[in-house]
């Protein structure tokens, strides 16, 4: 399986802030994101995941395949681990089972009768990126996963994502870490930022008017 | 769609999740204006119809600001886009919790109302007939209303601005069949029209919702 | 270049520009001419209505006025609608700047319509259904340019809306029917319709038609005007980000 996209124009909000993003990504591999805050890790990790429509180019990830896990974490005070984790369960389409496998791999279950209000940052961290277990997706696209998680922790995320690689799965990770993934691909973003030419081609008010 | 419904439900009920806040301001509401008004029966009786959906109105309007703005702070919105559900699912399904869980319990008390109301006996399965029958246009219009402004840091007080405008038709059907259900003629051509609004605001709305959400995830 | 791309090409913000320069003077002077000529034609130089003695003069400002408070809505409807489809952003600010004006209008038709309404029904104000039509056209409108002013990102602006003045106007048609089947009005039929010699006498009607023409081309200047002071505020936008960009961090 390979996935990817080609030659892609990136708007956030009115400005065009990449451009010629080309990313190939093969089944069992990641990549992680690099770039100085603003260059447009956001911006990208969004357009892949069908958010924010590109200004040109195409994504080559079906809608169906990818699960995204923002800088928000998804999970409802009221609602405890357990349920939050089977609510995305359900949403996805992989049920109870869905839900188990999310909760071991970050080693929830003790947590699993907590309400989400009641966690620590980290351990909601640790809830919200046990969705993307939950999902049952093949390419996680991840912003910044590791925020208010400790080594120990950090080192459980990777495991986690090993996991998901050795069994067929990709991801695409913004990050400033080493999340100790071993050999992975880094993609600086900054690479991409448009030319002025670019944000110009995109804005119909680059021209003078009168 | 269901999970989205059954989640929404579950929230409103746990503590915390406001249930029975509309229902408290609809009591409120017919309360205070007999004591605005006056006791008089007189004057209360041919009144009672239009507070009766007048406060049912406001009551729904109310508790709209939070139908999609939780849900965008805490991340649920972005995950909502790649699940296989489409958007417009999840708008029905989103509308479909507010009107369970702010508009049903209204219809079921306002009969209880029309009696402090004075409303005369033979219009109260009227009333209720006809809230029953506007209600849903109630919450997907407004829930559309919250997708139109769900980006906006203070956008309670515009969401009421937008809304309030597309709630006319049904407030004047609506009203207008418990009106004459309470003088004795047949109600049931305004009925009829306000179940119509109803049905066409299910059925073609989550479409204008899912694009204004689609518009404000951007 | 077919036809239709001819066309299409005027809705380029600089060609627009120079389109809209070279109406802009004729579009005034059409409107300064026929406002000038229909008012004091109409209101000097007509008689007194033997009813409605010269009271019947006012519809000179009321009648236009109620007919670009509508219409001003459908040109929106359809800037929005081109707005959608073709994304041009001149069609989205064209209807930007068309609605303050259709809310002037019917601000105006209200209130001509209630200093008239005294003298002839004994009142300001009726829950007719036309009146209670206009009302709820004044809120949407104001409704419609609030949701404009509360989104900072202009092209989010321009789709929420165009999308809301598609589910607007369905309502707002409802809304009209709404009204009329709540009360029937005293308000009189169509002042103007094509056998119109059954409804004005045709020494109301020549300057009526010279208003209406003043008024339309005043809605289609002051549209254009305002048009070009938005793509000139885009314009500043555009300028101001770049510099931004450019700066050295």
């Amino acid at each position: 399986m390979e996935w990817g996209c080609h030659d892609l124009t990136c708007r956030r909000g009115e400005a065009v802030v990449l451009e010629r993003v080309t990313l190939a990504l093969r089944a069992g591999e990641a990549i992680v994101l690099r770039g100085p805050n603003g260059s447009g890790k956001t911006t990208l990790l969004r357009t892949l995941a069908g958010l924010t429509p590109p200004v040109a180019g195409t994504v080559g990830f079906g809608a169906d395949l990818v699960a995204y896990g923002g800088h928000a974490d998804g999970l409802k005070d009221q609602l405890t681990v357990s349920e939050n984790l089977r609510v995305w369960a359900d949403l996805y389409g992989t049920g109870r089972d869905g839900a188990e496998r999310a909760a071991a791999a970050y080693d929830l279950a003790p947590l699993a009768e907590r309400r989400a209000a009641d966690l620590s940052a980290g351990q909601r961290r640790r809830a919200s990126l046990a969705r993307m277990v939950a999902t049952g997706r093949p390419v996680w696209l991840l912003d910044e996963p590791t925020v208010s998680l400790d080594a120990a922790q950090v080192a459980r995320f990777a495991a986690a994502v090993r996991a998901h690689l050795e069994a067929g799965g990709a991801a695409v990770i913004a990050t400033h870490i080493d999340l100790g993934l071993g050999a992975v691909r880094e993609v600086d973003v900054s690479a991409f930022a448009a030319r002025r030419a670019v944000a110009v081609a995109h804005d119909p008010f680059a021209e003078a008017v009168e | 769609m269901l999970t989205l419904l059954h989640r929404d439900l579950r929230l409103a009920l746990r503590a915390g999740g406001g249930f029975g806040q509309a229902l408290g301001f609809y009591l409120i509401v017919a309360t205070l204006v007999p004591l605005g008004v006056g006791p008089d029966r007189a004057t209360l009786a041919p009144t009672a119809p239009g507070i009766l959906w007048l406060g049912a109105l406001l009551a729904c309007l109310l508790s709209l600001d939070r139908v999609f703005a939780l849900d965008r702070e805490d991340g649920t919105l972005d995950g909502l886009v790649p699940a296989p559900l489409p958007l417009e699912a999840a708008a029905t399904a989103k509308a479909a919790a507010h009107w369970l869980t702010t508009a049903l319990p209204l219809v079921v008390v306002a009969p209880g109302l029309g009696l402090l109301l004075s409303l005369p006996a033979q219009a109260m399965p009227w009333l209720a007939a006809a809230l029953l029958a506007g209600t849903p246009a109630l919450s997907w219009i407004g829930t559309f209303g919250a997708a139109l402004t769900v980006g906006l840091k203070r956008g309670s007080l515009l969401l009421s601005l937008l809304v309030l405008p597309l709630y006319v038709p049904t407030l004047v059907f609506g009203a207008d069949a418990v009106r004459r259900a309470a003088q004795g003629l047949d109600p049931a051509q305004p009925l009829l029209l306000t179940a119509a609004i109803s049905l066409g605001c299910v059925a073609l709305l989550p479409f204008a919702t899912a694009a204004a959400l689609r518009i404000n995830l951007r | 270049m077919s036809l239709s791309d001819r066309i299409w090409a005027w809705a380029n913000p600089r060609k627009f520009m120079a389109l809209s320069g070279a109406i802009l003077p004729w579009a005034w002077g059409l409107a300064a001419l026929c406002l000038g000529v229909g008012l004091i034609w109409g209101f000097a130089f007509t008689p007194d209505d033997f009813r409605m003695g010269s009271s019947v003069k006012i519809i000179y400002v009321h009648v236009p006025t109620a007919f670009i408070a509508i219409n001003a809505w459908f040109m929106m409807l359809l800037a929005s609608l081109v707005w959608l489809v073709r994304r041009h952003h001149v069609s989205a600010l064209a209807a930007r700047a068309a609605a303050p004006v259709g809310l002037v209008m019917t601000v105006a038709a209200l209130a001509t319509g209630a200093i008239w309404g005294k003298p002839m029904w004994g009142t300001y104000w009726a829950w007719d259904p036309r009146l209670t039509s206009f009302l709820i056209l004044a809120l949407f409108y104001v409704g419609y340019i609030a949701l404009w002013e509360a989104v900072e990102s202009p092209d989010a602006a321009a789709d929420l809306t165009s999308v809301l003045c598609l589910v607007g106007s369905v309502f707002a048609v409802l809304s009209r029917y709404a009204a009329q089947f709540w009360n029937q009005g005293l308000h009189q039929g169509a002042s103007l319709s094509l056998d119109a010699e059954e409804n004005v006498a045709d020494v109301f009607w020549q300057p009526l038609v010279l208003t209406l023409v003043g008024f339309g081309a005043l809605f289609v200047a002051l549209v254009l005007q305002r048009t070009r002071t938005e793509i000139r505020v885009r314009r500043l936008h555009s300028l101001k980000a770049r510099a931004r960009a450019e700066a050295p961090a």
